[in-house]
């Protein structure tokens, strides 16, 4: 099921608060850059109930000020 | 051992951070976090980007004869790693479910499979019958810019050289063919002069009706890291619609539909009044023409129209152009005389370096050569073009639009060099393919909608499509997708994927994908790049080029095709760079470009080297050098500026009609989404097409959000969800659709109005009204 990769802008001054609270939040692992405030985010869910639920709280993050789709891969739909 | 998934979270995080280090110069992640990401049993391989006209290179990673991954190729200099969203995931279309992997052939109405020998047969004797019944103008193909050089190739010699008819044109006749007749009226050579590196050089970017964030957006990227990076530049978007593209720029001039002829007409104006044209530029380097006017729009069938040019002088022009002083254009464009001047201002500065960008907006337009030559005019007044950071560049829409259609020749007037109405031209053509000289006819017959509605009419009787979707994308599917489905014609598809078009078919080839074989693609800044077959096509699936050479043999011209299954696309391009020898158009050796991610033509044979610049003898060898620019398409060596007038479009709205239609596509989708709804994460982004309101047209309409509503033009119907205030906004009084989603065809709704000079449709325009379901 779907592994997806953003670019996730926080808010000024939010960043740490940001990659605290993707960090908590299931399904998600960060790599935040050493020297920008912005932070990739990859995701990784094993159905599409999971998806749904991770894209509403992904929405629901206050710090988050523009999340990108970079890249979305979906294991059982493709070769991949 | 890193299991596959782990490698896939790799993948999409080594794919983000690659996005972000060309977003954000200067941007760093932690070097063991880079260095993971590249980890892994994964057979890399370049190659360029299977969708639109920018060219970005790719990495394709293999394993056990898969493609499982793709990345930028960050030794490209067109993306320099970065992809967009449809490029990263390009190669997951491949493995859907309904992929095309066996024959059909239509059977008392049913499809049947068969072997790709029979359906081969089947499809040469019908040709071969059809040809010996009605003659051999009763047959066609019709293939793409998105055919790669090889594939365009051999359909030329099979249709021109090997039966002897024109029959054969492409879908960048929709797309490309305004800027083709653009460039050869006022250059007479095809193609932009300048490249990529200009992004990098200027100050100024004036996007005329071309909204590069979604259509070109790793090329906006660069604008934008250009803009981050240094001081003194500005991106100008002029357009119809608010889109990303406006929101991202530093100002946005929204204009009437059709208003653009009138803007650009009012920037020379003001270029003369403020003495801001260069002077000794255009004394050495340019002549003036007027062409004919009223031209007409192409409405009816077997319409004609030939243009003629009379010579005028700069006092002339200047006359002509008193008619359109900022202030009394304001009506028609929309547009302040203060927002024109300030257009002109930056045209007019030494002092600043510009580049105009357009793409369909000024080509799929009733004017649309009209509109190409005025661009051209502005950068001629002031003698901005052919150097670093100042010029017209007009982008294309496919991936090989320029490499296959436009330098291939893939229209009914082209050959590989030059045009069939010219027996020099011919007399090399026949040369190169060992047949009689006599054998390549002098007309031109059918372009795109002309070709189309022959069929409808049955004077075509045969048809191929290659590498395209006409019944999606054609303008006025409404007429053309009865006219296909009548007996009178046999269709063959070649695809990938079922589509509309294949619907109608009486034979569906089943075609290897971009990396399922080798070939070249062709760019918008002349950039020719190679790539190897990467995986083996599943089932029967077959490179379209040797489907081509395998019917041209069973029609009895295998003498013409003698080339080898496994090494045919080198074979083919090494007898195709004949026709391009010399300095103006040489190509690189297929050596050359297996080694590099592209090379721009003119190759340089002695230094290795692209021509980056053309007619700037500073950069292009093939100038004249005691000159400084040599326009040497044209005999004289001078560009022409063309006195081209606002005229209107051929349907306007009217109180039964009252919205302007303009359609266009989202970054999400590839032109008719045969291959891109097919990658879920694309089709789950955008998973239908929609009818953007101005807000204020949908609150008197007491239209909301997501309510379906009827399209409805004097052609046909579509029913959509409407769009208001999401990814663009429209002028009030305009709607816009995009045109990827065959369950919704916009395309039956469109007006089959064409620029009589280029033949190239004009989707943005035409009359509809809006109906609540």
């Amino acid at each position: 099921m779907p592994i997806k990769s953003y670019i996730a802008f926080p808010h000024s001054g939010e960043k740490n608060q940001l990659i605290s609270a993707l960090k908590n939040t299931e399904h998600c692992e960060v790599v935040p850059s050493t020297n920008k405030d912005v932070i990739v985010l990859v995701t990784d869910t094993e159905n599409d109930q999971q998806e749904e639920d991770l894209q509403q709280i992904l929405h629901s993050i206050k710090e988050i000020e523009h999340l990108n789709l970079v890249s979305g891969f979906n294991d059982k739909a493709t070769q991949l | 051992m890193m299991n596959r998934r782990n490698f896939l979270k790799k993948a999409a995080a080594a794919s983000a951070m690659a996005a972000a280090v060309t977003m954000i110069p200067g941007i760093l992640f932690a070097s063991d976090q880079e260095d993971s990401t590249l980890s892994g049993d994964i057979n890399w391989t370049k190659g360029p980007c299977r969708f639109c006209g920018v060219g970005c290179g790719i990495l394709v990673g293999t394993q056990n004869g898969k493609a499982v991954a793709v990345k930028g190729d960050p030794n490209s200099s067109v993306n320099k790693g970065l992809l967009c969203v449809k490029g990263y995931h390009q190669i997951m279309c491949t493995s859907s479910a309904d992929r095309l992997t066996k024959p059909l052939v239509k059977k008392n109405g049913k499809y049947v499979e068969t072997s790709m020998e029979e359906a081969l047969d089947l499809v040469a004797s019908k040709m071969k019958e059809t040809i010996e019944t009605h003659g051999k103008d009763s047959v066609a193909m019709y293939t793409s810019g998105q055919s790669t050089i090889p594939e365009g190739y051999v359909a030329s010699k099979f249709m021109k050289g090997a039966i002897g008819t024109n029959n054969l044109d492409c879908n960048a006749r929709l797309c490309m063919a305004s800027a083709v007749t653009g460039f050869l009226t006022t250059f007479g050579a095809d193609e932009p002069m300048g490249c990529y590196e200009d992004i990098e050089h200027a100050n100024v970017f004036v996007l005329w009706g071309n909204n590069m964030a979604e259509m070109h957006p790793v090329l906006f990227s660069r604008m934008l890291d250009n803009r981050l990076t240094r001081k003194n530049v500005k991106i100008i978007d002029l357009a119809t619609r608010t889109t990303r593209t406006s929101k991202a720029a530093d100002k946005s001039i929204l204009f009437k539909p059709q208003g653009d002829l009138a803007i650009a007409n009012a920037i020379c104006y003001e270029l003369i009044n403020n003495g801001w044209v260069n002077n000794s530029f255009v004394e050495k380097h340019v002549v003036f023409n007027k062409g004919k006017t009223n031209i007409g729009y192409g409405l009816e069938d077997k319409f004609k129209f030939k243009d003629e040019a009379t010579p005028i002088n700069f006092n002339q022009y200047k006359t002509f152009l008193e008619d359109y002083r900022p202030d009394k254009v304001e009506t028609i464009t929309g547009v302040s005389a203060k927002d024109i001047k300030y257009l002109a201002s930056l045209y007019g500065d030494p002092n600043l370096k510009v580049v105009s960008f357009w793409c369909m907006g000024l080509n799929q337009h009733t004017r649309g050569t009209w509109m190409n030559n005025l661009v051209y005019n502005i950068h001629l007044l002031t003698g901005k073009i052919s150097q670093p950071g100042n010029g017209p560049f007009s982008l294309t829409g496919q991936p090989s639009a320029c490499g296959t259609a436009r330098e291939v020749g893939t229209f009914t007037h082209k050959l590989p060099k030059g045009v069939v109405m010219n027996k020099k031209h011919r007399e090399l053509a026949a040369k190169i393919w060992k047949v009689p000289y006599e054998r390549i006819p002098a007309k031109p017959t059918y372009h795109a909608t002309e070709m189309f509605r022959a069929v409808d009419r049955g004077d075509i009787k045969f048809i191929w499509t290659q590498v395209t979707n006409p019944l999606v994308s054609l303008p006025k599917t409404s007429r053309y997708r009865p006219a296909m489905e009548k007996d009178s014609c046999f269709v063959v598809v070649s695809d990938v994927f079922p589509t509309p078009t294949s619907d109608v078919a009486d034979v569906i080839l089943p075609a290897a994908w971009h990396v399922e074989k080798s070939g070249m693609y062709g760019n918008s800044e002349r950039r020719t790049q190679y790539w190897d077959k990467m995986v083996e096509a599943p089932g029967e699936a077959m490179p379209d080029a040797w489907m081509t050479i395998e019917i041209a043999k069973r029609m009895g011209y295998g003498d013409l095709f003698p080339y080898s299954k496994e090494n045919h696309h080198e074979e083919i391009y090494n007898e195709y760079r004949q026709f391009h020898a010399g300095k103006k158009h040489n190509m690189a050796p297929v050596e050359v470009l297996k080694k590099q991610s592209g090379v721009i033509w003119p190759y340089i044979e002695e230094t290795g080297k692209s021509t980056q610049w053309r007619f700037n003898s500073k950069y292009d060898p093939a100038c004249d050098s005691t000159k400084d620019f040599d326009f040497y398409g044209k005999p004289n060596g001078k560009a022409v500026i063309w006195q081209r007038p606002y005229e209107p479009a051929p349907e306007v709205p009217d109180n039964e009609y009252p919205f302007w239609l303009n359609t266009g596509r989202v970054i999400e989708h590839w032109h008719t989404g045969s291959m891109t709804r097919r990658i879920p994460v694309l089709h789950q982004a955008v998973p239908n097409a929609y009818v953007e309101f101005h807000p204020d047209d949908a609150k008197q309409m007491g239209i909301r959000n997501k309510q379906k509503v009827k399209v409805i033009s004097r052609r046909g119907t579509t029913v959509l969800p409407a769009s208001i205030n999401e990814r663009g906004m429209p002028t009030k009084g305009q709607v816009f659709v995009p045109f990827f989603d065959e369950s919704m065809l916009i395309n039956d709704v469109t007006l089959d109005a064409f620029c009589p000079i280029s033949k190239e449709p004009d989707y943005k325009k035409c009359a509809v009204r809006i109906e609540k379901v």
